[in-house]
C-alpha cells in the first residue's frame, strides 16, 4: 500500500494537519461514542505527531467542551449559539464546514449515529471529500503517507474492507458507537477552548424540532454491560419472555440475532450484528445462536461470552468462554434460579 | 400538482450471499437482485401522497440495463414515469459520484417533467449501507434535509411546509420544515402495497426513459464513476474469529450445567466488576 508515489502528480497536503473529531450532544448531554472518537482520534494524531481536536456545538454547551479536553482533546473548539441548540442539519454543517475550512485537519470523525451520519453526509458532498460509513477499524500510515485506513463491515458483515481517501482532505468517516475505549476521564489535563462563531442565523434556518418524543423502553446494547442474546433457536417469540428474566436477573438487556429480527420476533433495537450494533458487554450470553459471521463480529470482543445450543457443532462454541450443550428451555430457568440464589435475589427464608 | 422523485436502487440481496468456506471469497452465483426495500418504503409514501393530495411521481435508479425490472415493479406499483439512468462511464462510483449523478437526473426530470418538490430515498442500501447518497442529493440540490424518517404527519401543500418524525437512537424527534425536502425513509414507515392488475399490466408494456452520459448536456466526467470517487477500496477479507479454548459442557443433566455454569460466572472477575459482590453483601449479611 506505500508504493512510491510521482511528488510532481501528489497533491501536496501539508497544510492539512491535526484530527478533528465532531462531539456530538442532546440537550447538553454528549454521546459516549464522542469520547470513544476522542480515545482513537488521539491515538491517530500520536502516530501522525500532530493534535487532537474537537468541535462541540450547541447551546449552553461549554462544560462539554471541557469535557472533549478530559477525554483527550488538545483544543477544542467551541461554537456555542441559540441557532445550534438543537441538531439541524443545515446550521450544523455550515459551522463544521467553515471550521474545517478555516483549520484543515487531515482527518475528521464523526460518530456513525442517526445525527452523526446526517451530517457528515451532508459536509463531506459539500467540501467535497471521501467518507468511509461505519466504521469498525480506523489507523493511520505513518508519516509521510498520513493515510486514514478506515475499514468497516461490508456485505452484510461478511466481510470487511479498507477504504482510503488519496485525492481528497480531509480524510473523513463516521465510526460505530461501542467499538473504540474512550480514555479515562482525566479533569486535570490541559487544553484550550477556542470559540467559534455560528455562521447561521434562525432566520435562514427552514426547519424547526418541534418535539422531541424520549423512548424509555428503548434498549441500548450498546451500554449494556451484560446482554442476553436469542436466535432461531429459541423457535418462537416467546422465549425472549424467559430471556428477559435472565437479563433482569443478571442487570442486563436482551439482545437478538438477524435472522428472529427480521422474523419480526423482536424490535430491530435488539438486533446485534448487521445495522445493528456492535456490542462489547462484560458478559455475553448467546442462547439458541449458531453464531453466523456477522453476528460474531458483532459481539466477539465481549469479556465473557456464554453459548447455549443444543448443536454441538455450532460455531458460536468456537468463540464461547463456556458453554452448555443442551435444551435451553430447561437450563434458562435453572440459570435464573441459580443466579437470583447468588445476588440474593429471591426471598430470604428465615432462620 | 405535486411532483415526487424516489431514487431506487437494484441490489444484491445481500443477505443471501454466502462466504465460501474454503477459499474464504464471496460467493455470488445465485444471489438475486431485488429492490432495495427501504427505498420502496420512499415509494410507498410518495404514492399515498399521490393518492391523498394528487401528485406525478417519477422513479430514478442508477444502474446497468437489468435495473429494468425494479423500475417496472415501481410502474406497477403506481409510479408515472420511471428513468434508467446507465452509462458504463456510470460504473464504480462511491457515494460522492452517486450522489452528483441522481442529482443531475433529478435537475433534467424537474426540466422535463415540472419543478421537484419532495425526494424520497431508502435510509441506506442493502449492499452499500452507507446512508450517504441521501444527504449528499439534498445538499446538491439545496433540499432541506430529513432522514431516518418513520412517519410522514402532515404535509401542507398550500404553505409548502412538511412535519415528519425522525427516528434517532432514544426516542422521535418532530420536525417541521419547508419544501422542497429529501426524506430518507426506514422500513416503519409504511407498508408497502401490492401491485394492482391494471398497474402490472401497465408495467408490462412499459418501457423506462434510458438516459446515458451523453443525454446530460452539463455533466462533468471528472466527478462521475470510479474516477470521480474520492474513496477506493484498498482490500477485503473474512473477519477471523479468534477461536477460543472454552470450556463447554455437554451431556450434563440441565440443572447441574446451570450450577456448574454460574459457578464458573461467579470464579471469573465479573461479579466484582459488574457490583454484585458489593450487593450481595448488603442483602445477605
Amino acid at each position: 500500500m506505500t508504493e512510491a508515489r510521482n511528488p510532481n502528480t501528489e497533491p501536496d497536503w501539508s497544510e492539512y494537519r491535526g484530527v478533528l473529531v465532531v462531539v456530538e450532544q442532546r440537550e447538553g448531554k454528549a454521546r459516549p461514542v464522542s469520547w470513544q472518537l476522542l480515545g482513537i482520534g488521539r491515538q491517530l494524531a500520536q502516530k501522525l505527531e500532530v493534535d487532537t481536536l474537537a468541535l462541540v456545538m450547541g447551546q449552553d454547551v461549554e462544560h462539554l467542551a471541557r469535557e472533549a479536553i478530559s477525554y483527550g482533546a488538545d483544543k477544542v473548539y467551541l461554537a456555542d449559539d441559540p441557532v445550534l441548540k438543537d441538531y439541524r442539519t443545515f446550521p450544523y454543517s455550515r459551522v463544521c464546514l467553515e471550521l474545517i475550512r478555516e483549520i484543515k485537519p487531515e482527518i475528521v470523525l464523526f460518530g456513525a449515529t442517526y445525527t452523526g451520519r446526517d451530517l457528515a453526509g451532508a459536509i463531506a458532498t459539500h467540501l467535497p471529500t471521501g467518507l468511509t460509513a461505519d466504521s469498525t477499524m480506523l489507523d493511520v500510515e505513518p508519516p509521510p503517507s498520513r493515510l486514514l485506513l478506515a475499514s468497516r463491515p461490508a456485505f452484510s458483515e461478511k466481510m470487511v474492507a479498507t477504504i482510503l481517501c488519496k485525492k481528497y482532505r480531509p480524510q473523513m468517516a463516521t465510526a460505530r458507537p461501542g467499538v473504540f475505549d474512550a480514555l479515562p476521564r482525566d479533569p486535570s489535563r490541559q487544553g484550550e477552548i477556542i470559540p467559534f462563531r455560528c455562521p447561521v442565523k434562525e432566520e435562514d434556518v427552514a426547519a424547526r424540532v418541534l418535539d422531541f418524543i424520549q423512548d424509555e423502553q428503548k434498549v441500548h446494547l450498546e451500554d449494556a454491560s451484560v446482554i442476553v442474546a436469542g436466535g432461531r433457536g429459541l423457535g418462537s417469540p416467546d422465549g425472549f419472555k424467559m430471556l428477559k428474566e435472565l437479563a433482569d436477573a443478571l442487570g442486563g438487556v436482551v439482545g437478538a440475532s438477524r435472522a428472529v429480527v427480521e422474523a419480526g420476533w423482536i424490535s430491530h433495537d435488539h438486533q446485534v450484528g448487521q445495522t445493528g450494533h456492535t456490542v462489547r458487554p462484560k458478559l455475553y450470553i448467546a442462547v439458541g445462536i449458531s453464531g453466523a459471521v456477522q453476528h460474531v463480529v458483532g459481539m466477539q470482543n465481549s469479556d465473557v461470552i456464554v453459548a447455549i445450543n443444543k448443536d454441538p457443532s455450532a460455531p458460536i462454541f468456537k468463540i464461547a468462554h463456556y458453554g452448555v450443550v443442551g435444551d435451553w428451555s430447561q437450563i434458562v430457568p435453572a440459570m435464573i434460579e441459580e443466579v437470583k440464589k447468588r445476588r440474593g435475589l429471591l426471598p430470604v427464608e428465615k432462620a | 400538482m405535486l411532483h415526487i422523485v424516489v431514487c431506487v436502487k437494484q441490489v444484491p440481496d445481500s443477505r443471501e450471499i454466502r462466504i465460501h468456506p474454503k477459499t474464504n471469497t464471496l460467493i455470488r452465483q445465485g444471489v438475486p437482485a431485488i429492490a432495495n426495500f427501504y427505498d420502496m418504503h420512499g415509494l410507498e409514501e410518495a404514492l399515498r401522497i399521490k393518492d391523498q393530495h394528487g401528485a406525478r411521481i417519477t422513479v430514478i435508479t442508477m444502474g446497468p440495463p437489468p435495473a429494468e425490472k425494479t423500475l417496472k415493479e415501481c410502474i406497477s406499483l403506481g409510479a408515472d414515469e420511471a428513468i434508467l439512468v446507465t452509462d458504463r462511464k456510470f460504473a464504480g462510483a462511491d457515494t460522492l459520484a452517486t450522489s452528483y449523478v441522481l442529482a443531475k437526473a433529478i435537475q433534467k426530470a424537474a426540466e422535463e417533467f415540472g419543478p421537484v418538490d419532495l425526494v424520497f430515498c431508502g435510509k441506506q442500501t442493502l449492499d452499500g449501507d452507507t446512508g450517504q447518497v441521501g444527504p449528499g442529493i439534498a445538499c446538491r440540490l439545496d433540499l432541506e434535509q430529513l432522514t431516518y424518517v418513520e412517519k410522514v404527519v402532515r404535509l401542507d401543500v398550500e404553505k409548502r411546509r412538511i412535519t415528519v418524525h425522525r427516528h434517532l437512537e432514544d426516542g422521535v424527534e418532530v420536525v417541521e420544515t419547508r419544501l422542497p425536502a429529501l426524506i430518507t425513509a426506514l422500513q416503519e414507515m409504511n407498508k408497502v402495497r401490492r401491485a394492482s392488475l391494471p398497474g402490472m399490466i401497465r408495467a408490462a408494456r412499459y418501457k423506462p426513459i434510458v438516459w446515458t452520459v451523453k443525454d446530460f448536456s452539463d455533466i462533468d466526467v471528472s466527478k462521475i464513476g470510479l474516477k470521480g470517487s474520492p474513496t477506493i477500496v484498498a482490500k477485503s477479507w473474512v473477519p477471523e474469529q479468534k477461536p477460543v479454548d472454552g470450556e463447554i459442557l455437554e451431556d450434563t443433566p440441565p440443572e447441574e450445567a446451570a450450577r456448574q455454569l454460574v459457578d464458573k460466572l461467579w470464579e471469573t472477575e465479573l461479579p466484582e466488576k459488574l457490583g454484585w459482590d458489593a450487593e450481595r453483601e448488603e442483602v445477605a449479611p
